[in-house]
């Protein structure tokens, strides 16, 4: 940045949500997930002490929510340690699990410890698909573990990633969600990176599918009003619109991930040419207010055209970097997705060949995410091309 | 829920907190992976929501907080208001 966009540019507010990735171990092995493809080969996960630094220093720039992910963030066994912490601190603490090892005795420890909510994620509303989608046997426990979160009286918000094999089910998934008693149902249209875009020909919904599926749930909005909200995240490859991606880079989210590398959003570490903060050598101020890596997109000083001049760059800044770095090979042009980037035929053509139904599982079988399989495709360097 | 009036006891609802953020400056109402920043008379209302005052007694606190009066249909009409959002609650 010029020493002149620099002076223009106001100073951030404070990191509002902070979104710690305890660990990339996961049970799981979802084929949209969004670690990494080469999650793999960064086993050094920070100590218990180092969180609780990365907890004070947040909180004291302000950050308020605090999101405890993963991979499964219950495979730490320090979680209830963190959420104390956390918790003691003022942060509003949310889970965000599979499930997968929240046992009574777990779910105990983690009340008394202070958490105030847990965000369950489902894969599908049918036993078969959730299996065959997480590529596990962990529907009943799911099920079990549903019972479980309202055992201890936390709010609980259902996430249910939708994508072609699973979005005809939608009716069905409101349904358990509405049984389980879930406060939130977050219906999230699958977003295209890491190992989603890497099996995004076999996951991207039809017109139809999609159209469907909104119906259905507004049907459900008005049968069930205030007791169960759902949101529906829109799809933004099919609507040539694009996101105000996190909220605008560097506005109010920080993510750190296992290792301690802090980002604007959980997958831009992807992205070339650009050094991001560990908090291992830097405090979260010097992170948040001072890194190259935060500063590089805040605001619209580093738009190009059609951006720059766009009448609706401050709505979506842009769009997400990421997505322009997987779609058009360069993180500073606009977001694909939108109708006026010159690149958006990629992402026409995607939802086309998704129309043709021509994403034939024979021709791109799922990849699902494992270790092996990401140490495969990470030596293969396929990490961009789907 | 019926509509709030004189004697309701309104508390903080299930999954929601109530707290002060000086990097805000305000009150602010915390709930799952969200936030809702409150303006001034909205804190002053939802801090003393504690499930033990009335309406009643809370207005009664207000006026005599800030040298005001009638400010019963405000109060009413917030509550009102807050038990939407599920951001109150009573009996």
């Amino acid at each position: 940045m010029t020493a002149v966009s620099e002076s223009m540019t106001p100073r951030p507010g404070p990191p509002l949500w902070l979104l710690a990735e305890l660990t990339y171990r996961c049970p799981l092995h979802c084929v949209f997930c969004y670690n990494p493809i080469d999650f793999a080969n960064q086993p050094d996960e920070l100590s218990t002490d180092d969180w609780l630094r990365v907890l004070r220093e947040g909180r004291e720039l302000g950050a308020v929510q605090c999101g405890l992910s993963g991979g499964e963030p219950l495979l730490r066994d320090d979680l209830e340690v963190i959420v104390a912490e956390a918790r003691r601190l003022g942060y509003y603490t949310n889970l965000l699990t599979s499930g997968v090892g929240l046992t009574v005795e777990r779910a105990r420890a983690l009340k008394a410890a202070g958490l105030d909510h847990v965000q369950l994620s489902f894969q599908d509303s049918t036993r078969e698909m959730n299996d065959f989608l997480s590529h596990t046997k962990t529907f009943e426990l799911k099920n079990r573990v549903a019972q479980i979160i309202k055992d201890q009286g936390w709010p609980m918000v259902m996430n249910v990633v939708l994508h072609r094999l699973n979005i005809d089910h939608i009716d069905r998934i409101i349904g358990m969600a509405a049984e389980f008693g879930a406060e939130y149902l977050e219906l999230a249209n699958t977003q295209y990176y890491s190992w989603a875009f890497h099996n995004r020909d076999a996951l991207l919904p039809t017109r139809a599918q999609l159209q469907h599926a909104e119906a259905v749930a507004d049907i459900w909005r008005a049968k069930l009003g205030e007791r169960m909200r759902i949101f529906f995240v829109a799809p933004d490859y099919h609507e040539g619109k694009a996101k105000k991606c996190v909220n605008g880079w560097g506005n109010m989210f920080l993510t750190v991930t296992p290792d301690g590398t802090a980002l604007p959003c959980h997958t831009a570490k992807m992205l070339p040419g650009l050094a991001f903060p560990n908090v291992r050598e830097h405090s979260m101020r010097e992170i948040w207010f001072d890194s190259e890596g935060f500063n590089r997109f805040r605001g619209t000083g580093w738009m190009k055209e059609p951006c720059s001049s766009c009448e609706h760059r401050e709505e979506d800044l842009g769009g997400c970097r990421c997505q322009a770095y997987l779609i058009a090979h360069d993180p500073t042009v606009a977001d694909p997705v939108c109708v006026k980037s010159p690149h958006h035929g990629q992402v026409l053509e995607a939802v086309q060949r998704a129309e043709a139904g021509v994403a034939l599982a024979t021709e791109h079988p799922l990849v699902f995410r494992d270790p092996k399989n990401s140490r495969r495709l990470s030596t293969r360097q396929e990490t961009r091309s789907p | 829920m019926n509509a709030p009036a004189a004697s309701t006891r309104p508390r903080i609802g299930a999954g929601f907190r109530l707290q002060w953020e000086s990097a805000q400056g305000c009150h602010v109402l915390l709930y799952p992976e969200g936030m809702v920043k409150l303006n001034g008379s909205a804190g002053e209302i939802m801090v003393r929501c504690d499930g033990e005052r009335s309406i009643e007694a809370i207005v009664g606190e207000l006026e005599t907080a800030f040298n005001a009066r009638g400010l019963a249909p405000e109060v009413i009409s917030f509550v009102e208001i807050a038990g939407r959002q599920r951001w109150l609650t009573w009996e």
